[in-house]
């Protein structure tokens, strides 16, 4: 199908798209790498009356180095920050998942910032943001303010953005030198949404765990941190019978879908299969 | 009726000039307002990857693109593939291979490699199967199409010009 009709914005600065966001509120939507708001307007699942472009607002592409944070502006291609050098040694956990966000194709549009707006149950760039404990910046018509990852998704599709407000940059904190990670994810094709997957960060202390951040996605109506698998980790040596039980820990923990596409009793099986094996790869 | 946006935008080395409402997709301007018949619709919604085209030197969907978006790009479409007469080296090695039966994806599949092959110079098959997840082939005739690619690739390493770009 195609689109239903709208009139098309595209302004050039963040403070017109927030002017543009006061004047239309809710009828209008944001348009970022249009990976998922067109196929919905194609569907006409979404009919917004007003398309407020944001590919024409160069400050919001960037990827900077900010002592001991990574800033990337919202607008950031997916397929930069598969490129980049400073992603590449600092966020290797985030290079690692952003080559399972959709295809090639998909991933030169799609941007970070849209990603994490769009917050997809299956999303993983929002999942990775939750395990490293980042942040986001908005901005709104009262000015920028930030909200720590732990706080932005409130359930399916639904961040805790305002109708005003417009996501600008994602700030993932640098993960420590020798910190431990994988990504393991479960989906029907390469590319396709996760039915589930799983992010790991691990710093270990002379055989012991100092940290572990445990992060999932696809599995519930959104991704989230597993606190109950993390706390199994912490001050243990990462050996078969933790992990097991981190595993265990995580299955528990999550509230599963029960789709077409898994029942709820097989994402608890795939929570905890994907937790182990992430927790070994990591710990490899 | 909605306002009708003017359009500027070079596809295949040619400046051309349109308008059209703002709803409608980079894959039907390309189409019916080009005449680039080309560039395929198959889903509509960024599934099948065969109306991916090069937008600005990268693959993207053009079902998932407003025409006005383009405003200003270059785009290239399987018609502007060959140049002079010649084969791409990623169309040569589709031919030599037999890596089409009905052709419906071929344009997608195209693009999507030359973008592939634009930032691995030298893939494994893994690799080759991985980026061609982007595109559906309805005959199944995936076999040919992940050797061509893979000759493809060796062919242009030969030739120095596969892995030149980095993007970023």
């Amino acid at each position: 199908m195609k689109p239903a009709a709208f009139d098309y914005q595209a302004p050039t600065t963040v403070e017109e798209v927030v002017a543009l966001l006061g004047r239309h509120g809710g009828e209008a939507r944001l348009l970022a790498g249009g990976q998922t708001l067109v196929p919905m307007m194609n569907f006409r699942l979404a009919t917004p009356a007003i398309v407020v472009d944001l590919n024409r607002i160069p400050e919001l592409a960037y990827i900077k180095n900010d002592n001991d944070v990574v800033r990337i502006g919202a607008m950031t291609r997916q397929r930069a920050v598969e490129f980049s050098d400073i992603v590449a040694r600092d966020l290797p956990v985030l290079q690692a998942a952003i080559r399972m966000v959709g295809h090639l194709p998909t991933r030169s549009r799609g941007t970070i910032g849209g990603s994490i707006a769009n917050a997809d149950a299956a999303a993983e760039i929002p999942m990775v943001l939750q395990a490293l404990g980042g942040e986001v910046s908005v901005r709104g018509p009262s000015g920028e303010r930030r909200i720590a990852a732990a706080d932005l998704i409130e359930d399916a599709m639904i961040t805790s953005l305002a109708e005003d407000e417009v996501l600008t940059e994602v700030r993932f904190p640098k993960m420590a030198p020798g910190a431990r990670f994988a990504v393991e994810e479960f989906s029907r094709r390469h590319g396709d949404f996760a039915i589930a997957a799983v992010t790991v960060v691990l710093e270990m202390d002379k055989g012991v765990c100092a940290s572990a951040r445990i992060a999932a996605a696809g599995v519930s109506a959104c991704s989230r941190r597993i606190a109950a698998a993390e706390d199994v980790l912490r001050g243990r040596a990462v050996d078969p019978d933790s992990i097991a039980a981190a595993a265990a820990a995580a299955a528990d923990a999550i509230e599963p879908l029960d789709d077409r596409n898994a029942s709820a009793d097989y994402r608890r099986h795939l929570t905890r299969i994907l937790t182990g094996r992430a927790l070994q790869r990591a710990a490899a | 009726m909605t306002k009708l946006v003017d359009i500027r935008l070079t596809v295949n080395g040619r400046e051309y000039q349109g308008q059209c409402e703002p709803r409608t997709l980079l894959a039907d301007f390309l189409r019916d307002h080009l005449d680039l018949t080309g560039t395929h619709v198959g889903c509509e919604h960024g599934v099948c990857g065969a109306c991916t085209v090069l937008f600005n030197g990268e693959a993207a969907r053009s079902c998932l693109m407003l025409a006005v978006q383009a405003e200003g790009a270059k785009i290239t479409t399987i018609e502007g593939l060959a140049q002079g007469g010649q084969f791409h080296p990623v169309q040569k090695a589709f031919h030599e291979n037999h890596a089409l039966q009905c052709g419906f994806c071929t344009p997608g599949m195209l693009a999507a490699t030359i973008d592939f092959l634009n930032t691995n110079a030298s893939p494994n098959e893994e690799e080759v199967r991985e980026a061609l997840s982007a595109v559906l082939c309805r005959c199944t005739g995936y076999q040919n199409i992940v050797k061509a690619v893979l000759a493809a690739a060796a062919e242009m390493r030969a030739a120095g010009n596969a892995g030149a770009q980095a993007h970023v």
